[in-house]
């Protein structure tokens, strides 16, 4: 046993940023250097983690020795390592994004409120990361929430960076909305302890059985998870609060935080709650989900402002995530539909953290985001406008990209059921998401012979954007290792017929 | 049958919840959604206290732990909420969230 193989990783994963998180605070001066150095350290502890958990299953580790009841525990199976790795790579590239993004001086109008914005922007994502990684790790609900409450604190105040009143406004919202959203979680909480007297995740999971109670849990703790997730019709305060939020916190906001809402979903309904859920209930998340993908991308094809297009994609996307729980319902294509959304949340990440950085491009090199304005762009920034489209193919779902393959799994999940109507919303959704993202190139692409006077845009700012936009194409030639992974301690058998 | 105190206070939880979550609902003005939150909580924390309450012979310390945390947080909350709050009103002049406001300024 080697250094390597012992140290917990797990632990380093939550700490190095909450560390970082009071040093980026403390030295401002320092701080995109601490940050970088943070991500890339933590991106090291998911690699050990993951080496660890590929080796010998999942893993618990009792924090300070202490162990349940007392202490608080931490574990790590194959979703929480995925999701690891995901907000580990999104780290990475946002943070050498946001270094420059924040640190340029020529950059726009806005010459005090730029100082104020990089003061903070460190300190408030690390604790954001400290708190999402803390949230995958968790081995309890009651963690889940004071997790959920930390991400939920930096979101918002990250949302409020701009300071310009349309940013402030939306802050606030997003405040109330995930506060009532956690308050509903924790109400759920409670009632789970007041009939089972354990927080336990893998406890709760043997002894939680069909009853009034756990129903009331049940519907308390996906209420209030479906409204910070922002599930249609729900999802009314995203659009606002992630398109006035700066570039590479629109970033985060998109990739990562409302996809830790998915994740306990996940958890609740095939670990926790699955001896209650009932196929009803199921359907119903199906069909909010048809909504989302509706009503998102049409409002996404109405939107005259690029950041907001990008917002209103992310609801959409968000409803293919509630497919899973109709699709999963059968026994045979649970695991293929299972795997398929948390790959999808995969690709959404790489895709969406590329759009928005490649949109904060566009929207800094021209000094406005406005659709219609954007004739020529190509010109200027051909390496950011590359990057839109490939992450536009993601999300549109053509091959070979990680949004293909989601797809493809979700319609195999969807056709071997014989569930013909779900399949017809895979596919509409992809016409549509083609739909407002050929909007966005057709007038990128438009040749003009304007010369408008144009902001410089770094070469990080314009890499890092790439960089992820090819990943998340690349994602879909690489499928075979992240769904091995998931094997590891997954809630149902794996034996799907089929397999990538 | 008669009713047991500890059943008595987890209504009255159940029963706080609901009043803060209907005057979140139905008021526009900030402070008094930030206090319609802060009831929210309370109703949670009473209903968590009343479970421990149930314990014999002494409380069950872990709702009463949770309680603790959930203070902290939900202090937090509300001074983060106020600030928020005050931003809003120092740059819409208003103490309410306009309607919509999705285009921005």
């Amino acid at each position: 046993m080697t250094l390597w193989d012992t140290t917990p990783w797990l632990v380093w994963s939550i700490l190095l940023p909450l560390i970082a998180g009071i040093l980026t605070f403390l030295f401002r001066r320092a701080a995109p250097w601490i940050g970088i150095a943070t991500a890339l350290g933590s991106a090291v502890s998911v690699a050990g983690l993951t080496a660890q958990v590929m080796h010998s299953g999942p893993l618990r580790y009792s924090v300070g020795g202490w162990g349940v009841p007392l202490g608080i525990d931490v574990r790590a199976d194959g979703l929480s390592v995925l999701m690891l790795v995901m907000s580990a790579v999104i780290g990475v590239a946002v943070s050498v994004y946001a270094a420059q993004y924040f640190s340029d001086a020529d950059a726009a109008d806005e010459h005090a409120d730029q100082a104020h914005q990089r003061a903070y922007f460190w300190p408030l994502w690390m604790f954001l990361l400290a708190g999402l990684n803390g949230l995958f790790l968790a081995a309890d609900i009651f963690h889940l929430y004071v997790t959920l409450e930390l991400l939920g604190f930096s979101a918002v105040s990250l949302a409020a960076l701009a300071g310009k009143r349309a940013a402030l406004v939306a802050a606030m919202r997003y405040l109330l909305v995930s506060l009532t959203g956690s308050l509903f979680f924790l109400f759920g909480v409670a009632i789970l302890y007041a009939a089972y007297a354990t927080v336990d995740l893998t406890a709760l999971a043997g002894s939680v059985l069909p009853g009034p109670l756990a129903w009331a849990a049940l519907a308390m703790m996906t209420v209030g998870l479906l409204i910070k997730g922002a599930v249609f019709p729900l999802h009314f305060w995203l659009p606002p609060a992630h398109a006035n939020a700066p570039a590479p916190v629109s970033a985060l906001l998109s990739a990562l935080v409302v996809k830790a809402s998915f994740y306990i979903l996940l958890r609740l309904w095939f670990e926790l709650f699955s001896a209650v859920v009932t196929p009803a209930a199921g359907t119903l998340l199906g069909l909010l989900g048809a909504g989302a993908i509706l009503w998102g991308s049409l409002q996404a094809l109405n939107q005259s402002r690029l950041k907001l297009l990008v917002a209103y994609s992310t609801v959409a996307q968000l409803g293919y995530l509630m497919l899973v729980f109709p699709l999963a319902r059968n026994a045979d294509s649970a695991f293929t539909a299972w795997s398929a959304c948390i790959y999808f949340v995969l690709a959404h990440a790489c895709a969406k953290t590329a759009m928005f950085l490649a949109a904060g491009n566009i929207a800094h090199a021209a000094g406005h985001d406005r659709i219609a304005e954007l004739d020529g762009i190509t010109h200027a920034l051909p390496l950011s406008v590359a990057a839109f489209s490939l992450a536009g193919i993601s999300l549109i779902g053509l091959p070979p990209s990680g949004g293909f393959i989601a797809k493809w799994m979700l319609l195999q999940a969807a056709i071997s059921s014989g569930e013909w109507g779900w399949a017809t919303l895979i596919l509409a959704g992809s016409l549509l998401a083609a739909a407002y993202v050929l909007r966005v190139l057709w007038h990128a692409f438009t040749q003009v012979e304007v010369a408008r006077p144009l902001h410089r845009v770094p070469r990080t700012m314009e890499w890092s954007a790439l960089a992820l936009s090819l990943l998340a194409v690349l994602l879909g030639l690489m499928a075979a290792q992240p769904v091995k992974l998931l094997h590891i301690g997954a809630p149902m058998s794996v034996h799907a017929p089929g397999q990538l | 049958m008669t009713l047991e105190p500890y059943l008595l206070y987890a209504l009255a939880g159940v029963g706080l919840f609901a009043i803060g979550l209907y005057a979140l609902i139905v008021r526009t003005h900030l402070l008094r959604q930030i206090l319609a939150l802060n009831v929210m909580g309370s109703g949670v924390f009473l209903f968590l206290v009343a479970i421990a309450y149930r314990a014999e012979p002494v409380a069950d310390p872990v709702p009463q732990a949770m309680v603790l945390t959930g203070i902290v947080v939900s202090v937090c909350a509300t001074g983060l909420a106020l600030a928020l709050a005050h931003g809003v009103q120092a740059t819409t002049g208003k103490i309410v969230l306009p309607q919509s406001d999705e285009s921005g300024a």
